[in-house]
């Protein structure tokens, strides 16, 4: 079966510096990948790539069989890929239920005229997207903060409201960027309950970038590793474990001479 | 409000004001004037707050799009005689809703090229584009250039003025209090999140730039037959400020608060004036001893503006809950 996701020598320079070279990456429906690497290694401009924030310089990039270069940010969620941002990117004015209801704006039926005239069709549509939203907010515990206004949240809330969002999109591949950034330990330990329950009840497949390894190697299944944008190791998470190449990566080769 | 019933509000504030508009007679002309300066104000600045508040893009050249406007319906309306009432309204709806899309035809070529700007730059553009419409009205000798234009018929009356008012309320909320309308808030919460979340962030502001600046348009018609005098410096770039000054007083993206500012507004100047004109106050010997505020009236005008924005940055009429937070 092809892969959902096809990278294939991705690669994208920003004037004398190539952030990502020849990447070659897939993910099959249904799969939990996590892709990894130090500080600076290329993981946030392969999302980016991925979404269609930035167009690769050369290589190809195939979603469910068909190439998604040149496409907008906006054509790309139509096509059921879905992220989170690193640094939570809600829009904090409104309330958690219009965040989720602002992102099902691309599945209206009706356009403009709809909202403008109002007819019968229109309070149906829009009684069947609260509903969505409310069933979605109710999946994961967010129901009662549904007229709050986002920015009003706890951290922890927030990031869980901008996975909702995201899954309001219905992905096919959601994209998560870092999710246990600025969490405590009981919190990671909840993440990782929820990435998994997230895969499993819809059915999804996550591509999950993040710097808290025992998390990672918790929950994926395949794991990627990126150093300067280069992909150094792909495999099992027992495999990446043992790596002598990623554990350079991470912690520094020993100099054969170190002049001191 | 409910949101349900809205459209059968509408036709109810349609109805009273064609009631009224009749014994339009009754009222003094000075005070009718006032009243149609508030219906154009409160367009003015509603459709404004479709681009600067609700989208968040900052245009400084409202105005402009008035101007647009204006001299489009008064040209249609110069070319015909004395009409009975009923070819007057018909001429007249058709010559304002003709400059409602000359200005968003204006919109349009303004929005597209300066989507890819931000903030101040916008600004800067907008205010630029504002000013290159007064200029060149100023040289079309067709519409007198400098010497001003004079429109033949005073067809602005309580119904025109307040009717399209209402509707432009109409439009704007229902457009941004449903589904579609979130798209708005989220391009002026977060451009890129948005473009993440599916949502089309340049014809979104594309859209509120050419909706905003259809009903600056057709303000300036009803303007236009309300002065019966167009002239380009009356569309200069102070005027693009007296609406956006509206749009932040009412606090950003809050139609009702929009509203009642473009009332204050309007109305504080001439307040100013009938309070300096009170002949006596009791124990006071001198005679008209308020003429000194009508000497200094828009200095005080300047100044409370100053003092709104100092204690009420949020806005003179911040609801306790934001109806953006509504559905």
């Amino acid at each position: 079966m092809a892969a959902l996701l096809q990278l294939d020598k991705a690669t994208i320079r920003f004037g004398g510096l190539t952030a990502v070279s020849e990447l070659d990456l897939h993910i099959n429906a249904n799969e939990l990948v996590g892709l990894i690497g130090p500080n600076g290694a290329g993981k946030t401009t392969a999302f980016n790539l991925i979404t269609g924030v930035y167009q690769p310089t050369s290589g190809e990039i195939q979603f469910d069989g068909k190439s998604i270069i040149g496409c907008k940010p906006y054509h790309i969620t139509a096509r059921h890929i879905a992220r989170t941002f690193q640094n939570i990117r809600l829009f904090p004015s409104l309330s958690v239920f219009d965040n989720v209801r602002a992102v099902f704006h691309s599945q209206l039926q009706g356009d403009v005229r709809h909202a403008l005239w109002r007819g019968k069709g229109y309070h149906a549509e829009e009684q069947s997207i609260a509903n969505r939203v409310v069933e979605l907010l109710e999946i994961f515990q967010l129901g009662k903060f549904r007229d709050e206004p986002a920015k009003s949240l706890p951290y922890g809330d927030q990031r869980r409201l901008e996975i909702i969002r995201a899954l309001a999109t219905n992905p096919k591949l959601l994209l998560l960027d870092e999710p246990a950034a600025g969490m405590n330990p009981t919190e990671k330990v909840e993440l990782a309950r929820l990435i998994r329950f997230i895969r499993d009840k819809f059915q999804i497949a996550i591509l999950l970038v993040e710097h808290d390894m025992p998390l990672v190697m918790e929950i994926c299944e395949r794991i990627v590793v990126l150093d300067y944008g280069v992909k150094i190791a792909e495999g099992k998470p027992s495999e990446i474990r043992g790596n002598p190449k990623v554990i350079a990566a991470y912690l520094g080769q020993e100099s054969v001479a170190a002049p001191i | 409000m409910n949101i349900r019933h809205a459209k059968t509000v509408l036709l109810g504030v349609l109805a009273v004001f064609l009631v009224l508009s009749l014994f339009a007679s009754r009222i003094n002309g000075y005070w009718l004037n006032n009243l149609y300066d508030i219906g154009i104000g409160i367009i003015m600045a509603v459709s404004l707050n479709l681009i600067n508040g609700y989208t968040g893009q900052f245009s400084l050249g409202h105005a402009g799009f008035m101007a647009v406007g204006a001299y489009t319906a008064a040209v249609i309306t110069n070319q015909f005689g004395e009409l009975n009432v009923f070819a007057e309204s018909g001429v007249f709806a058709v010559a304002l809703f003709a400059g409602g899309l000359a200005a968003a035809l204006a919109g349009l070529l303004v929005g597209v090229p300066t989507l890819r700007l931000r903030g101040d730059y916008l600004a800067i553009v907008t205010l630029g584009f504002g000013e290159i419409i007064r200029v060149i009205l100023q040289n079309m000798d067709v519409v007198g250039g400098a010497r001003g234009l004079s429109v033949m018929h005073g067809w602005t009356n309580l119904f025109w003025a307040f009717g399209l008012a209402a509707v432009t309320v109409y439009v704007i909320a229902s457009l941004v209090n449903s589904t579609y309308g979130r798209g708005f808030i989220a391009v002026h919460d977060d451009e890129v999140a948005a473009e993440a979340m599916g949502i089309n962030t340049t014809k979104y502001k594309v859209t509120a730039f050419v909706v905003g600046a259809f009903f600056a348009g057709v303000a300036g018609g009803l303007y236009a037959h309300s002065k019966q005098f167009l002239t380009p410096s009356g569309f200069g770039f102070m005027q693009s400020i007296t609406f956006v000054v509206m749009v932040i007083l009412g606090g950003m993206g809050n139609t009702i608060g929009v509203i009642l500012a473009a009332i204050l507004l309007t109305l504080l100047p001439e307040g100013l004036r009938l309070v300096s004109g009170i002949e006596h106050l009791p124990g006071i010997a001198a005679e008209r001893p308020l003429n000194w505020i009508g000497e200094t009236r828009m200095i005080i005008y300047s100044l409370l503006l100053i003092v709104l924005m100092l204690t009420r940055p949020q806005g003179l009429f911040r609801l306790k809950k934001s109806p953006l937070a509504k559905h």
